[in-house]
């Protein structure tokens, strides 16, 4: 404890102890009060001299004039400690050109709607702190997607992946009694985890030089999904059928040529490429049992 | 056109669970939503799911812990509904395949959690509400319901009879961002909002730039009240430079609040001797602060959150979650050192006012979620309380709209016979200020009396004319110097201690607001995805919402829950043992209140002193 007051106080005397005490650690305060304005006066000054980060920003905008042809703006934004690139297009947009488009929600990586392309690799922006960043920064849409205004992109496509894989929990063996859950060990769940974590950002989709090239290609993020309920042991064995064709089409898991970029663009540390090699020698051993 | 028997607005939790409900009984259901359903906040939700599913539990402890929590502010129909219906929906959820954490024998593991007598938080790591949200997200997609994602509602569309309760609503007004279209949804059987909560009003916040209100302010236009809106809570765990959460698990599985003396101030300087760190939110929340201002806080702003004793293994298995946060957003790694952390504003425990069923006092609208105020929570929610209050009464609110026969509910709304009006003094007017029909804040007149489908059309038109008004203005003030003042002003004088003088600056700020709002213009002449008209609109929900907090907060005085005041220092139940009410007359707030029902099935709740 790094507190000083004097050992010998005792119970009777805390109370009139107590207001030196007090006192003491307003008049600290004070002085602590007193630095930090100072401090806070010199950063600001530094701040206002030079401390400020350029960004080089995609804009586009098929309907107004002057924005229909691509183009890069530059905008130099205040720089504090902390700072994502997620609060540093916020700056841009509110105090130097609120038609900034781009869409970001929970400034805590689990939205997933902030994902794009900055300095030429897919990242949350709300996740990514611009004291690690080279500049000038670059920021730009995800690429592989239609852009529909600067930074935004049509994500349906994306969508059309996930849902294709039927994303969703089909068991019919439930335990009888109503309030009664299903049983799964830890060490499924465990196995499972991972997989479940995905927040539907579409930067591995966008990394991936196959699904650029193939537009049926499910995809890693679609895989994972069904990857999350192929491995959940409460699933039922035909169920697990079922979702092998799914992942054996001709557009599936086989497309995947271990390149390993969503792995390594995927936020939330999903190991995807390990997961499609597994359904891979899944779909061998299912075959194998097939022939 | 578009027509859908039921129409959900919001596509968190709440409106899925609805979604799903009403889709369950059979009827044709849509979910209008301004972000795609998985990126609604409910996916932030990290601590967990209360539930009474051991045994040695029951939901008559779990209904008493609620009211308890609630320092004797909610009504004991909603707290029992909530308690007894949870269980059920909770083992749902596991059934659609939701990946809880387990138990060694396979089943769900339960949680201690802050104001609970038994460990009943069930829970899914520390991102129980991602895998809650994408779970049910999986079942909509499985029940085929139609969702219009990035459409941005902005007015419902109500009958114009004078007494609010006369009314009814056929419908909503939505803007479709990707094309800046204004379109009409009529709703044959029911609309119900589940628009999530008002975070934006305040600076400093744990909520998405997405949570600015917009449900709270359109039901409060169209004449339902909004109730105990002055209940704010604030999470006494937020990381101080952005307001990222640091969920409650950290504390509930045994993470210690430290002050800069290093002292265990919890216990050390008496706030809750019993409970230490695990005392409710409100009272954890201002220990901290009144540490911080007594000058043991560090850098005069945070107290350290230490979990590193819990162990690695254990951190993993159960917060693994935490480290991320606390590693991105403020470059701490929580295994080695301890976490710095301040109250942040978290839930807001009012809102629109609705019954046991999710309907409010006009047909054919209902609300849940975060959103609505069937009061469970009270002056106070506990941690846990909001994931199964969002698919309880979402559940309920669907079923109802979709026809189901439900028992007919014991909650009363609008302003009915049990309603005493209230008065405050306030510094300025509050309310609307005068505008004529082409001023860019002029509101809509309201639908004619026709047939449900003109009232719609009409609904439309005003919407229409208001978003024109608003793109062809070519100057004036932008929405975003009005929001970061209103949230100052917010921020500073109705947070977690709150006094006359400051409410009242606060009141006269946010007139300043809504007087710099008739000069708004958006700058953007795009159709495509232009979210700077977006935020102007959500803007002007803001200025409403901060009215209605700040409004009650002004009339209610005494010190309950999270509502603390310094002039006033004790609870007062002779006196103000009701909900406040604050409903829009015409432009003009008007304010009155309502008893609590401490009434339950098998007992009545005697408020006791709260202690921990
Ligand atoms: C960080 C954090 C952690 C939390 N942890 C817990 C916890 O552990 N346990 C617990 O019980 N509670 C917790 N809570 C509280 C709880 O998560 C929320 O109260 C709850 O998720 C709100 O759900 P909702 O469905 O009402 O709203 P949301 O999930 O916010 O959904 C709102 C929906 O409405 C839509 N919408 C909003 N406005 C419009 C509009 N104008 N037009 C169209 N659509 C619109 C949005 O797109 C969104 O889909 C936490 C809250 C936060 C912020
Ligand atoms: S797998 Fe990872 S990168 Fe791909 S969508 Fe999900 S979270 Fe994003
Ligand atoms: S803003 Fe939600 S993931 Fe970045």
């Amino acid at each position: 404890m790094s507190t000083q007051v004097p050992e010998t106080e005792t119970d009777a005397e805390t109370e009139t102890e107590s207001k030196p005490h007090q006192e003491r650690r307003l008049a600290e305060k004070e002085a602590r009060r007193e630095a930090a304005d100072r401090e806070r006066a010199a950063r600001e000054e530094l701040a206002a001299a030079e401390s400020t980060v350029h960004l080089k920003v995609f804009r586009y905008d098929p309907e107004v004039e002057g924005k229909q042809e691509p183009r890069f703006d530059d905008f130099h934004v205040p720089f504090e400690k902390g700072m994502t690139v997620l609060d540093a297009l916020m700056f841009a947009r509110d105090h130097y050109d609120s038609s900034l488009t781009f869409r970001h929600s929970c400034r805590q990586a689990i939205c997933g709607s902030d994902a794009m392309f900055v300095n030429g690799s897919q990242r949350l922006c709300c996740k990514t702190q611009l004291g690690e960043l080279q500049e000038p920064v670059r920021v730009e849409p995800l690429p592989h997607q239609d852009v529909v205004k600067d930074l935004v992109v049509d994500m349906q496509h994306f969508y059309d992946q996930m849902e294709s894989v039927e994303p969703y929990f089909q068991s019919e063996d439930l335990p009888e009694g109503e309030l009664e859950e299903q049983r799964q060990s830890r060490e499924n769940r465990e196995k499972i985890k991972m997989s479940t974590r995905c927040i539907w950002c579409g930067a591995c989709m966008s990394s991936c030089n196959i699904a650029a090239g193939d537009n049926e290609y499910l995809g890693p993020a679609a895989i994972n999904k069904a990857y999350r309920f192929y491995m959940d042991e409460r699933e039922e064995e035909d169920l697990e059928e079922h979702r092998m064709r799914i992942l054996e089409q001709e557009h599936g898991v086989w497309r995947c040529q271990t390149q390993f970029s969503c792995t390594e663009v995927c936020p939330k540390d999903i190991p995807l490429t390990e997961h499609i090699q597994e359904l891979k020698r899944e779909a061998v051993k299912s075959n194998l049992k097939f022939w | 056109m578009h027509e859908h028997d039921v129409i959900v607005v919001g596509g968190g939790g709440a409106g899925l669970r609805a979604a799903i409900a009403a889709s369950e009984e059979g009827a044709d259901t849509a979910i209008v939503s301004k972000l795609h359903p998985v990126r609604s906040h409910t996916g932030a939700a990290e601590g967990g799911i209360n539930a009474a599913l051991r045994e040695g539990d029951s939901w008559e402890m779990h209904a008493y812990d609620t009211m308890k929590g609630s320092d004797y502010l909610g009504d004991a129909p909603a707290i029992e509904t909530l308690a007894k219906d949870a269980p059920e929906e909770v083992i749902n959820l596991e059934h659609w395949g939701m990946p809880f954490s387990r138990e060694d024998d396979g089943r769900v593991s339960q949680r201690p959690f802050g104001g609970l007598s038994f460990p009943r938080t069930t829970y899914a790591g520390a991102e129980t509400g991602h895998h809650l949200l994408h779970t049910m997200y999986q079942q909509a997609v499985k029940h085929g319901i139609q969702v219009y994602d990035e459409w941005f509602v902005s007015e419902l569309a109500v009958t114009d009879h004078e007494d609010p309760s006369d009314r009814q609503c056929h419908g909503v007004v939505a803007y479709d961002v990707k094309t800046g279209e204004v379109e009409g949804f009529k709703a044959n059987r029911g609309v119900i909002l589940a628009t999530g909560g008002p975070g934006q009003v305040f600076e400093h916040t744990t909520n998405a730039v997405a949570n600015t209100g917009d449900g709270y302010a359109m039901a409060y236009r169209a004449g339902v009240p909004l109730e105990d809106m002055e209940f704010v809570q604030f999470h006494p765990t937020t990381l101080p430079s952005t307001g990222v959460l640091i969920s409650e698990g950290v504390r509930g599985e045994g993470g210690i609040l430290y002050n800069a003396e290093g002292e265990r101030f919890m216990f050390e300087h008496g706030y809750a001797n019993n409970e230490g760190e695990l005392a409710s939110r409100d009272v954890v929340s201002r220990a901290e602060l009144t540490e911080v201002n007594e000058g043991r806080g560090i850098d005069d702003e945070y107290v350290h959150l230490d979990m590193r004793h819990l162990g690695e293994e254990r951190i993993l298995d159960r917060l693994e979650n935490i480290l991320h946060l606390a590693e991105d957003f403020e470059g701490v790694d929580g295994l080695v050192e301890p976490m710095p952390v301040k109250p942040g504003q978290h839930y807001e425990m009012g809102g629109i006012e609705t019954d046991e069923n999710g309907e409010t006092c006009i047909e054919g609208l209902y609300a849940a979620g975060e959103c609505a105020c069937v009061s469970v929570h009270g002056s106070n929610r506990l941690g846990g309380n909001a994931l199964p209050e969002l698919i309880v009464f979402g559940k309920r609110a669907g079923h109802h709209a979709a026809g189901k026969d439900m028992k007919e509910a014991e909650i009363t709304t609008g302003y009915s016979e049990d309603a005493e009006p209230g008065e405050v003094d306030t510094p300025v007017e509050p309310g609307a200020v005068p505008t004529t029909s082409d001023d860019v804040a002029a509101d809509g007149s309201g639908g004619a009396l026709a047939d449900p489908t003109a009232v719609v059309e009409e609904a439309v038109e005003t919407e229409q004319e208001r978003v024109e008004r608003l793109l062809e203005k070519d100057e004036g003030l932008q929405h975003a110097a009005i929001r970061e003042d209103l949230q100052d002003s917010m921020t500073q004088n109705v947070n977690v201690f709150r006094n006359e003088d400051g409410l009242k600056q606060a009141l006269r700020d946010i007139r300043e607001a809504r007087e710099r709002y008739q000069d708004v213009y958006v700058d953007d002449p795009s159709r495509t995805f232009n979210t700077d008209l977006i935020h102007t609109i959500e803007t002007r929900n803001l200025i409403d919402l901060a009215e209605a907090i700040t409004l009650g907060a002004l009339a209610r005085d005494e010190f309950r829950g999270a509502h603390w005041r310094q002039e006033y220092q004790e609870r007062r139940d002779d006196e103000w043992l009701k909900h406040t009410l604050l409903r829009w007359n015409d432009g003009d707030p008007e304010l009155f209140y309502k008893p609590v029902i401490l009434e339950g099935e098998n007992k009545t709740y005697e408020p006791k002193v709260r202690s921990y």
